[in-house]
């Protein structure tokens, strides 16, 4: 069976004053069914390049893209992308804005669905509510349910809790682990957040600077819940730091 | 409240040293404000003022409509559609600069001196400024949107209705608001041709007429009265609950 996201040997520059900017070199890995997998770099290592890519928004130079083995050159809503900065739509409603990819459903339906998972992430209460009377918190929250309530098979994450403060990253991240044992997603997050990846991922990979490279691989064992103090999760932190070039304290 | 007092008190002192310079330099043409305020009274009582302010808004009216009508739609296909900017744009930057006074000659060789002509001046005046706005309107869609869009995979129709237009909106009523401003300026020039009503003909008519300024100024108060509710009555529209949450934040 072909994987779920298959990346291979994936290339791309950008035209600048100085000459060709290679941002993302040869980089190759598979994402399993229902896996999370992360991936961490350093800032402009060409993480949002390489998820463009993978979400079809942008051609690679080189190499390909495939989901369930069919190559990906577009962008579908079997895949959605939840970016840093967020894209709910601030003219429309919660329930319109959740409303908004179901194509082809009687309106009653749709308004079900919708709500359905508005309650799922907890904003009930807030369907007739308009993005600028929401916190960041909860927009990030109608965010999620209006990618859920497509059905995708896969969430693509790029910084997508990078923009909340400490506690509501956290919090966020257990939203997100409750959501998908109920829910049946696979999941490629991009964070510079080592600890975010820990807390979230079965696999991390780690790029390096530009050009962007996997440098190195990690398997996250631990189960659900992860006590984010435990020592197996400090030393895979230390580990992951160290390949970051950043050394452990 | 005492927003406005200010503005009433410099509006006190104005009227103040207007009556003073009158009376001290003893004009025997140009009115005091109490001459103007009865000149008001005179033109209301008959019945000619009413009928002046309903022809000179029966102009704007027709015009500024079928420059609405014409313009949006227009301005949405040149946003959108690149070849459409590269092409029209050049001919519309070129023409706006023209002021619509320079119409006049050609407006009375198309349309005659009836009805026709200072609608069509107003057409123009106002058809301008609504390109421009609505297409920089589309300009500025931000990306993340129209990408989310695309990850959902609407339909051109959804697209158009939940995306485009209701970004653009907030723009279209700025677009509006100048319109509507350049179109009340216009017509009173336009008035001023060969027309027999409007306040625009109320000026010219009084000055004609045995030189009753009292009467002049009278109409060019109830000109910048009108404009003023004009300009609020579209400013009501900027706080409706389609276009608030540009203001918001």
């Amino acid at each position: 069976m072909p994987a779920k996201i298959a990346v291979k040997d994936v290339s791309k520059s950008y035209a600048s004053d100085k000459g060709p900017l290679h941002v993302v070199d040869s980089i190759s890995f598979e994402v399993g069914d229902g896996e999370l997998v992360a991936i961490v770099g350093p800032s402009g290592c060409g993480k949002s390049t390489l998820m463009n890519i993978i979400a079809g928004f942008d051609r690679p130079d080189q190499g390909c893209v495939s989901t369930d083995g069919v190559l990906r050159t577009e962008p579908s809503s079997r895949g959605i992308l939840i970016s840093q900065h967020g894209s709910v739509f601030p003219w429309l409603t919660v329930q319109q804005n959740l409303m908004f990819g179901l194509n082809g459903h009687p309106h009653e339906e749709k308004e079900a669905l919708a709500d359905h998972y508005a309650e799922m992430v907890g904003l009930k209460g807030f369907e007739a509510s308009y993005p600028h009377e929401l916190s960041g918190g909860m927009l990030k929250r109608a965010e999620l349910a209006r990618a859920l309530v497509v059905k995708p098979e896969i969430l693509y994450m790029d910084e997508p809790f990078s923009a909340l403060d400490a506690l509501m990253n956290l919090r966020m991240r257990n939203e997100l682990l409750r959501v998908l044992t109920e829910e049946h997603h696979t999941v490629l997050l991009i964070t510079h957040d080592v600890e975010e990846a820990i807390h979230l991922a079965d696999r991390i990979l780690v790029m390096s600077a530009r050009p962007g490279r996997i440098q190195a691989r990690f398997d996250v064992p631990m189960a659900h819940p992860r006590r984010l103090s435990s020592s197996q999760v400090q030393e895979l932190r230390e580990a992951i730091l160290r390949e970051l070039g950043v050394e452990g304290d | 409240m005492e927003k406005i007092l200010p503005s009433v008190a410099i509006g006190c002192l104005l009227i103040v040293v207007w009556w003073m310079l009158v009376v001290v330099t003893g004009s025997v043409i140009f009115p005091t404000p109490l001459q103007v305020v009865t000149g008001i009274w005179e033109l209301s009582r008959d019945g000619s003022l009413w009928a002046d302010i309903g022809a000179s808004l029966y102009r704007v009216g027709a015009g500024f409509l079928l420059a609405v009508a014409f313009a949006i739609p227009l301005g949405l296909w040149m946003g959108w559609v690149r070849g459409a900017y590269a092409t029209l744009n050049p001919i519309f930057q070129m023409l706006r600069p023209i002021s619509p006074i320079a119409w006049i000659p050609i407006a009375i060789l198309w349309f005659g001196v009836g009805n026709l002509s200072p609608i069509f001046l107003i057409f123009i005046s106002s058809v301008f400024p609504m390109v421009v706005q609505t297409t920089a309107g589309v300009h500025a869609i931000e990306r993340r949107y129209l990408r989310a869009a695309a990850n959902f995979g609407v339909s051109r129709y959804t697209l158009f209705k939940q995306v485009v237009i209701p970004a653009v909106l907030p723009q279209i009523i700025v677009g509006m608001r100048v319109g509507l401003g350049v179109a009340w300026l216009v017509v009173v020039a336009a008035e001023m041709i060969a027309l027999h009503s409007g306040l625009g003909y109320l000026i010219i008519d009084s000055r004609n007429a045995g030189n009753r300024y009292d009467l002049v100024i009278a109409g060019m108060i109830v000109i910048g009265l009108i404009g003023l509710m004009l300009d609020r009555a579209m400013r009501l529209l900027e706080g409706h609950k389609l276009v608030r949450w540009r203001y918001a934040r």
